[in-house]
């Protein structure tokens, strides 16, 4: 399975990546939607794993332009808002067994992201 | 609404927003943190199966730590601020102050609209006598007011300045601040916070900027 990690969080999304890599699972990284949109132009992935609030493009408009030129492509959310109201929008987009709150564990999205490839 | 309801409803709001987003903030420096030491033991799991610890990843991930822990030192420095400007109705404060914490609290939500904040500041000091809070509040909505008008990608001049009266707080290079999409401004919140503060705010298309004047001498 291959994992594109969209966070406008360098250091996190960088050592997620090598984390993920570690467990098997091939996980790539941007830190913007314009560069993760840029990466799909050349590279196909399994699911994408957006942070909610990104400057410009956010992880909700990311999902829906990624949407149309990877309709199969399979979404996982992380935020950092714990807000109810946040995680009600988020989780209607995609479920709110695929919406993840920061600080997240390996194992926790290692296991979604394995669910999500199931749906 | 009554004045003081306007004034107790808008700062109820704002704080609710900059301690919204100051948590976030702080989120995502635990999850960094979370994800080096993740790794961390990840390195040390690896290290017990025989594989070799490089000692310049280990300075790499306890440099990031580092650097994480003073990400959050600096927004927890201006989360107290930020607490603390209620504590007096009427105090003497720098305004190069109130713009550094006007621009930390507000750093991601200019982020967020790909805005970019350019700040001038006094060369020396200017005190100001005010309510801090108060102030504060003001300029966040008028700063969400250049905001509303500017697009992404578009920078926002915020000055401040000594004058004979006390200090200009301006808010430059505003675009479009005549078109149909623009907000009426200043509305009742700063209107209402305007006149508790005995400050002055200008709406100037013309010169393409909003504006607070604001007397040395004065309490909210």
């Amino acid at each position: 399975m291959k994992v594109l990690l969209v966070d406008d969080e360098k250091e996190l999304v960088t050592t997620l990546a090598e984390r993920l890599n570690m467990r098997g699972v091939e996980a790539q990284w941007a830190t913007s939607a314009e560069e993760a949109l840029n990466r799909l132009q050349t590279e196909s992935f399994d699911v994408a794993v957006l942070d909610v609030k990104m400057p410009k493009v956010d992880g909700l408009l990311l999902k829906k332009q990624v949407q149309e030129r990877c309709p199969a492509m399979k979404f996982i959310f992380v935020t950092g808002h714990g807000s109810s109201l946040d995680f009600e929008t988020g989780a209607s987009e995609v479920g709110r067994d695929y919406y993840l709150v920061k600080p997240l564990k390996i194992e926790v999205l290692i296991a979604k992201i394995k669910e999500a490839l199931q749906r | 609404m009554a004045h003081m309801d306007v004034i107790g409803l808008s700062g109820i709001q704002f704080f609710g927003k900059m301690s919204a987003s100051i948590s976030h903030d702080l989120k995502n420096v635990l999850a960094v943190i979370n994800e080096n030491a993740g790794l961390l033991e990840d390195l040390c799991l690896m290290a017990g199966k025989g594989k070799l610890l490089d000692p310049g990843r280990l300075k790499r991930l306890a440099e990031d730590v580092k650097h994480q822990v003073r990400r959050g030192d600096r927004i927890t420095t201006s989360m107290n601020d930020f607490a603390h400007s209620v504590d007096e109705a009427s105090v003497s404060i720098d305004v190069s102050k109130v713009v550094e914490l006007l621009v930390s609290l507000s750093e991601r939500f200019v982020a967020m609209r790909g805005i970019v904040l350019e700040v001038g500041k006094p060369a020396g000091p200017v005190a100001i006598t005010t309510f801090p809070f108060i102030l504060l509040n003001l300029l966040w909505l008028c700063l969400g007011y250049a905001m509303s008008v500017v697009g992404p990608g578009k920078a926002i001049e915020l000055l401040a300045e000594k004058t004979e009266e006390g200090a200009w707080f301006r808010f430059c290079k505003l675009e479009n601040m005549e078109t149909d999409a623009a907000p009426p401004f200043p509305a009742e919140r700063e209107i209402a916070l305007g006149q508790a503060l005995h400050a002055q705010i200008f709406r100037d298309p013309a010169a393409r900027e909003v504006k607070v004047l604001l007397a040395q001498r004065q309490g909210a």
